[in-house]
């Protein structure tokens, strides 16, 4: 019998989550057995090839980009999983959803203390993906079946959570697996 | 006429528990190592009634169990599923409605609404996020007021006025527009606030903040880490 597919991804994240997950030390030996990757910065394959049973996703959508790639996840992920704060409420990123668009751009592109802009035009290759107007978190983008809190989320939450789904238990984190730092 | 030797007999979800003329359902709980969630009430301050987390039925009749004195026969009702979903709403709607990052907040791991939020396991919140603009007060050579995190609790307020015997903080505005005002003219620095004011204890969250503490506990030795709150009270004795 095929192995369960798990895919992951990072929106708007930093990768820490990512790094939790490698944090599993030599249980990530035990990981393999159960699963095989589907797209995911682990094995650096860029596009879903899908169906997949557990998609994991690191950050919250900043950019069109963002939003396309959680919309492809939802479409052929059976169980989306929102890992991180920055999944679940925007997180760091999400500390400029009190800051008018315009002056965000104006800070990092014009005005801030450190730019270097000869051109003094922001960036608009179409290349670049445009900004939404705030950082979303992604159960207000697309359904979420589950939600994995911390900044990152401790390498045992997410071993639990995997493990449990991954064994048909329920998802039941324990008290100390709950955190949000 | 209140003799405290009598005792009231009433019961909290079908256990008898015996109370003292005067108390509050939330005390009489208390004192019967029943632990009620609660939010804006503490020890030694005016109850308020305001945030509605201790919520309870009393007689049949969601009262807030701060308030709310005890009588004889009452049946109280609290760790029902029904009552458990009201608070987690109200939880829910504290963190969807100011800016609450736990993930670089000092008071992260001592907080009361995250370890409420940790108390009920919730993992998300169920309604939509506000990112309300609020302001930020750094004027105050000792104290931080970082009204995103303000749960508008009026811990502060009446700790201030009951306990310092000041009036430091106080409120304006209403509905979405409340916030937490201090009395002066522009900020903090013009009050008589200072570091050690029992106001500034008092906050909850990390609202109020005497700086240049930091994040003086490491991660896994803070108050809520490994018990949550509340388990203080339910492993506490149950007092005559």
């Amino acid at each position: 019998m095929a192995k369960p597919k798990v895919a992951t991804t990072s929106l708007c994240g930093c990768f820490g989550c990512h790094m939790s997950l490698l944090d599993i030390d030599e249980r990530i030996l035990e990981l393999v057995q159960l699963i095989d990757f589907d797209r995911s910065p682990i094995n650096d394959i860029k596009s879903i090839e899908g169906p997949v049973d557990i998609g994991l996703i690191e950050g919250g959508c900043c950019n069109e980009e963002n939003v396309k790639v959680l919309q492809d996840f939802r479409k052929h992920c059976k169980i989306l999983i929102s890992v991180g704060d920055c999944a679940i409420n925007g997180g760091i990123p999400a500390m400029r959803n009190m800051v008018p668009l315009e002056e965000c751009y104006e800070e990092a592109f014009l005005n801030g203390p450190t730019v270097v802009n000869p051109s003094g035009k922001v960036p608009d290759d179409e290349e670049i993906p445009l900004l939404l107007d705030q950082v979303y978190p992604c159960h207000e983008v697309v359904k979420v079946d589950y939600h994995l809190p911390g900044c990152p989320p401790s390498a045992d939450t997410l071993w639990e959570a995997l493990t449990a789904l991954l064994t048909d238990r329920p998802v039941e984190l324990s008290y100390e697996l709950v955190k949000y730092d | 006429m209140n003799n405290n030797n009598q005792k009231i007999s009433l019961t909290i979800d079908g256990v008898e528990v015996q109370g003292k003329p005067g108390q509050t359902i939330l005390e009489a709980a208390e004192a019967a190592a029943v632990y009620i969630p609660r939010l804006c009430w503490m020890k030694n301050l005016t109850a308020a009634g305001s945030c509605r987390v201790c919520s309870v039925r009393a007689n049949g009749r969601v009262q807030s169990a701060c308030t709310q004195p005890i009588g004889p026969g009452m049946v109280v009702e609290n760790d029902t599923e029904e009552l458990r979903e009201l608070r987690r709403n109200l939880i829910d709607m504290l963190f969807v409605e100011g800016n609450h990052f736990c993930m670089f907040c000092e008071k992260s791991g001592e907080c009361e609404l995250q370890a409420l939020a940790y108390r009920f396991g919730i993992t998300a919140p169920k309604y939509p996020f506000m990112f309300p603009q609020r302001d930020l007060d750094a004027s105050h050579p000792e104290i931080l007021v970082d009204r995103n995190r303000c749960i508008l609790c009026g811990r502060c307020v009446r700790a201030s006025q009951e306990l310092d015997g000041k009036h430091v903080f106080g409120f304006v505005g209403r509905g979405t527009t409340k916030r937490l005002a201090v009395n002066a003219p522009d900020n903090l620095a013009q009050t008589d606030a200072e570091a050690d004011d029992q106001a500034v204890a008092a906050c909850p969250t990390g609202s109020l903040l005497v700086k240049r503490v930091g994040y003086a506990v490491p991660v896994g030795q803070r108050k809520f880490d490994h018990s949550p709150i509340g388990s203080e009270i339910e492993n506490s004795d149950v007092q005559d």
